[in-house]
């Protein structure tokens, strides 16, 4: 039984379409991401799912709720972490979580939801003199005050320094096994990749494929790639085109790469070996969400950004 | 609404320049003006009354009001808006309209105490008389707040920008105080400035303000314009602000 569901969304601005078609259901308890360039429609749609846009068109229903009607009820299960969210700079962090606590009917006990978020010794620093990520976590624990059944974060991320962002996703992993449904957007295929259960990837308004992340990147492996440094210079890119299962071989320096199908990686140094040379640093690439985003677009998903 | 009230009341507390410009600084002016040799002397261009006993003051509660409405509100709302503060509780069961309740209600404090410090103070240092048409003052005190405040709220429903709301604060003051009549008699002004004083309400209150204080009803022209301005500003800033 889906407790978010999302048909056929349609929102502009003035004449602006921002969403033309957006469409997807999400199971109670996964974390399901809403990933896509920048500009393509995921933050306006979780906009019209948390109430907090009128869509112009299309059916939503979160956990019962339609949030153009229901506004109220829907903030009272809805944790919403918003991009460009802030607070005022002199604002304690105790005194927001109070603040945000006092909104709700049976708020959480916020003393151990900053220890969760690993703020627990910053309760009384200023919101100002927060770091980026300290601000990130803050920001959930606020969305996690009024125990939402659903936590909707909105590039999450975005602006963190990797260290931070590791911290951030273990969070999240941490969040959803204590019951909460995490609507996830992004528009970092990484971050999607780790986190997301299954997500919906959608590009200029419209949904172009929903799966598991495994799954969309199995949809569109149908090449290969297998990269090495020959210990001996290789003079012939002959010896590997010949190989039924090798497509294309391209140089870049010293550097190998073979594109193919099948078990590319073991014809390749076989073929190699029987030549006497030794493929040195050799990787096979997998492919990624990207493949699966050019495959689905027909253009990059950094094209697709700018 | 406690918890927001009090909440912002101690932000509130925490910007020392928003106690100074309308507390402290109307104050020292009506303290050091009081200072000046002759300034507290019985005055024979006021009917011989003492500028100490009417003018300053009055002068003093209008330009706390008019700091307040024209660079702390739209100030603090413009920032609070460009900060997604309002964007965030607007996600939250409790509207942002709270919070704007939450600062109304801080500046109309803020308004009150540095009249009543203004009229202790005054009459403690300078023996400054309180204003003697107490009801008219109140009247006027609490409809001029009301316009002004409104007109603050239209202003912070316009300006997008924080540092833009900080300029315009800078920039309009001193306009708006001087076709409200701080420095030069309105009678003594061109007709068309008399008319932008009344159409920003500024003339009207501090001419009000002044009469009160005096011991005078206030005119009923002046009552009618704050009245008028309470509505159509309201009205205004209620159709034009946007929580985003």
């Amino acid at each position: 039984m889906p407790i978010i569901e999302v048909e056929n969304l349609h929102k502009k601005y003035r004449d602006v379409v921002a969403v033309e078609d957006v469409s997807f259901t999400i199971e109670e308890g996964e974390i399901f991401g809403v990933l896509g360039p920048n500009g393509a429609g995921k933050t306006t749609s979780v906009e019209c799912l948390a109430g907090l846009r009128a869509r112009d068109g299309g059916r939503i229903n979160v956990a019962g709720f339609d949030p153009r009607t229901d506004r109220d009820q829907l903030r009272k299960i809805l944790g919403v972490q918003l991009q460009s969210a802030g607070l005022p700079a002199k604002l304690r962090v105790h005194e927001a979580m109070e603040l945000y606590a006092s909104f709700y009917p049976n708020p959480a006990d916020w003393v151990e939801l900053l220890d969760r978020v690993g703020l627990a010794a910053k309760q009384k620093t200023a919101y100002g003199k927060l770091s980026g990520g300290q601000r990130q976590r803050l920001s959930i624990a606020l969305a996690l005050v009024g125990r939402p059944s659903v936590a909707v974060l909105d590039e999450l991320t975005t602006g963190l320094d990797p260290q931070a962002r590791r911290e951030t996703w273990s969070l999240i992993e941490d969040i959803r096994r204590s019951g909460v449904t995490i609507v996830l957007v992004t528009h970092f295929m990484e971050e999607a990749e780790r986190l997301c259960d299954r997500l919906a990837l959608i590009n200029k308004g419209k949904t172009i494929a929903i799966d598991s992340p495994s799954g969309l990147i199995a949809g569109v492996q149908s090449e290969q790639r297998v990269s090495f440094r020959p210990t001996t210079p290789l003079t012939d890119d002959a010896l590997l085109t010949a190989l039924p299962e090798v497509n294309s071989v391209a140089r870049d320096g010293d550097t190998i790469t073979v594109y193919g199908t099948g078990n590319l990686p073991y014809v390749v140094t076989t073929a190699l070996a029987g030549h006497g040379i030794v493929a040195a640093a050799l990787r096979v690439e997998q492919a990624t969400l990207d493949d699966a985003f050019l495959a689905l677009t027909g253009h990059t998903f950094d094209g697709a950004q700018s | 609404m406690t918890k927001t009230l009090v909440t912002e009341a101690r932000l509130y507390l925490r910007e020392p320049l928003a106690l100074f410009f309308p507390i402290f600084l109307p104050l020292m002016l009506l303290i050091g003006l009081g200072i000046i040799p002759g300034i507290n002397e019985p005055d024979p261009n006021r009917g011989g009354i003492r500028a100490m006993d009417g003018y300053l003051p009055s002068m003093m509660v209008f330009l706390a009001v008019v700091t307040m409405a024209v660079t702390i509100l739209p100030g603090a709302l413009v920032t609070y808006r460009e900060q997604g503060v309002l964007r965030r509780m607007s996600t939250t069961p409790a509207s942002p309209a709270r919070l704007l309740y939450a600062i109304l209600m801080i500046n109309v404090a803020i308004c009150v105490a540095a009249t009543v410090i203004l009229i202790v103070v005054g009459g403690l240092v300078h023996d400054a008389s309180p204003p003697r048409h107490l009801p008219g003052f109140l009247l006027v005190f609490a409809l001029g707040t009301g316009a002004m405040l409104s007109i603050g709220l239209v202003l912070a429903a316009v300006i997008n920008s924080s540092k833009v709301a900080q300029a315009f604060g800078g920039v309009a003051m001193f306009p708006m105080l001087f076709v409200a009549g701080m420095w030069l008699p309105r009678e003594n002004m061109p007709g068309a400035l008399q008319v932008i004083g009344d159409v920003f309400v500024v003339g009207p209150f501090a001419e009000a303000l002044h009469t009160t204080w005096l011991g005078q009803a206030p005119q009923i022209h002046n009552v009618a314009i704050m009245a008028a301005a309470v509505v159509i500003c309201g009205v205004l800033a209620t159709k034009l602000f946007r929580w985003e």
